[in-house]
């Protein structure tokens, strides 16, 4: 395949950026995304050029650092994959690729392709956690969950921290995150303790960080490399409401 | 209370109780726009007897003129707050899932806000045809002949009820899952209610400049 590659270069946080064009030739079907920047990266390092930077670090789907715009759409045309797990040949016939950065206020660019994703940090540490006393590991089983809920609080706990939600929708809204996180602990019996507080501080944290709001145009699910619907968009929509109305602490 | 709706879930929770309750005077207004085809009496006797629970409609127009209100402050604050929340547009952007009606809610909610203003001159206050001075105030049957045989206003409320019905068409579907309903199998049924209600409701709005266009009301 011969590619025309329009890529996001950008030298640092303060600078301005544009998009640049490379042609690459020699690419293979079987390459993965990544493999392409890669072969893409060895030519500019060859001929003395600064190479694209992007994130990456499993490269197999699990770890949430790749994050590429393409063509788009986050993590390209493929359903339910990560741009690690992106395959060339999903673009055949196809010359031209946009590749571009998330983009939202909260996560501002790096450099190049490269965001900074940490707004998404400082949500969790806002309230995605449970207080437990340290001591002796306490026995499997101790906590009886039916599987109704044990399924729930998995489906919500598979969410990755890649930032596709947002990245794609038309708000930069958070609100799959969010809905993600504070569904998986509300699920458990753990989590009840921490409910309302949880919920709160999260979705101020979300607020302050300069995300979006919801308007419910499901392109966040759409995108989703582990299919995380937008229901849990609706919990977090319940959770809040209940727990706003019935506190009234200033935590 | 302050801390529900001064946060973005909890302005979305009043743009859909307001929705709600729009969609409902809605329902109500075309049912009784309806009576047109029934005749001059039918339509006369229907704004006659509104008359006669004075009361009870002067509640329901307050709760309808705070909905609008609400709803439109609301819609514009958070809409703000989202366009904020990008400063930097992607050079190729796709929609996904998303559908052109949930991309320009913020337009055609303001074209929709134009049209409520233009209708209450037109039909409630009376300011744009001097000529129905001359006529029975209640005889809204000859004040809708007399305006939808101009193609201007029949154009005009067309294009106002066709982008009502696709401010619809994302909104009714939205406002369930702004209330946290969206689970199971309900999130299908609620798209389904949406699209109908949205289509049925357009359909049955622009019937009216329509048939009295085409002479087709007696
Ligand atoms: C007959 C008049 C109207 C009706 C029946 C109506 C109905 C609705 C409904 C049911 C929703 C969904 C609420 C939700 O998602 O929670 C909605 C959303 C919205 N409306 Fe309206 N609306 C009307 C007029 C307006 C006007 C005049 C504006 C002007 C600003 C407006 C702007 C919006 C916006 C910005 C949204 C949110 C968009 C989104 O969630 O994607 N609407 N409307
Ligand atoms: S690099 Fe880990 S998910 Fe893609």
């Amino acid at each position: 395949m011969k590619l025309n590659l329009h890529i996001w270069r950008q030298k640092d946080k303060n600078a301005a950026g544009q998009m640049k064009t490379y042609t690459l030739d020699g690419v293979e079907e079987s390459m993965s995304f990544l493999e392409m920047l890669d072969l893409l990266n060895e030519q500019l390092i060859a001929a003395k050029d600064e190479p694209v930077n992007f994130d990456h670090d499993c490269r197999e789907g699990i770890c949430g650092a790749c994050s590429l715009v393409i063509n788009g759409t986050a993590h390209g045309p493929q359903e339910a994959v990560t741009t690690c797990q992106l395959h060339m040949r999903s673009f055949k016939g196809q010359s031209d690729i946009y590749i571009e950065p998330w983009r939202a206020k909260a996560f501002p660019v790096v450099k190049d392709l490269v965001v900074d994703r940490s707004a998404f940090d400082r949500i969790i540490q806002a309230g995605g956690f449970i207080s437990v006393n340290a001591g002796g590991v306490v026995d499997a089983n101790t906590f009886l969950i039916s599987k109704n809920d044990a399924d729930k609080a998995m489906d919500a706990a598979a969410c990755i921290g890649c930032g596709a939600c947002v990245a794609q929708c038309k708000n930069a809204s958070a609100m799959l995150f969010v809905g993600a996180k504070v569904t998986h602990l509300a699920s458990l019996p753990q989590g009840q303790v921490e409910k309302k507080e949880r919920v709160l501080r999260m979705v101020k944290t979300m607020q302050d960080e300069g995300f979006g709001n919801c308007t419910n145009t499901l392109d966040c699910e759409a995108v989703c490399p582990k299919s995380i619907g937008v229901s849990h968009i609706a919990k977090l929509h319940r959770e809040f409401l209940a727990a706003s109305l019935t506190t009234t602490s200033n935590s | 209370m302050q801390r529900t709706f001064s946060s973005p879930i909890g302005m979305k929770a009043v743009m859909a109780v307001t929705g709600l309750a729009m969609v409902g005077f809605l329902i109500a207004h075309l049912a009784g726009n309806l009576l047109v085809f029934a005749g001059p009496e039918a339509l006369s006797a229907y704004a006659r007897g509104l008359r006669k629970i004075e009361g009870i409609l002067w509640v329901m127009r307050s709760g309808l003129i705070l909905s609008v209100f609400l709803h439109i402050a609301s819609g514009i604050r958070l809409s703000l707050l989202n366009q904020r929340a990008r400063p930097q547009k992607y050079a190729v952007k796709k929609r996904v899932k998303s559908t052109f009606a949930a991309s320009y809610m913020l337009l055609s909610g303001l074209v929709i806000l134009s049209f409520i203003c233009f209708h209450l001159a037109h039909l409630t206050f009376r300011l744009t045809h001097p000529e129905f001075a001359a006529l029975d105030p209640f005889d809204i049957y000859q004040m809708m002949m007399i305006s939808f045989k101009s193609p201007v206003l029949c154009l005009f409320y067309s294009v106002s009820i066709l982008l009502l019905m696709l401010h619809l068409n994302h909104g009714i579907a939205s406002l369930f899952q702004s209330l946290g309903i969206w689970h199971g199998n309900i999130n299908k049924f609620v798209q389904v209610l949406g699209a109908f209600l949205s289509f049925a409701l357009g359909i049955g709005f622009l019937s009216i400049p329509t048939a009295i266009f085409f002479n087709l009301v007696q």
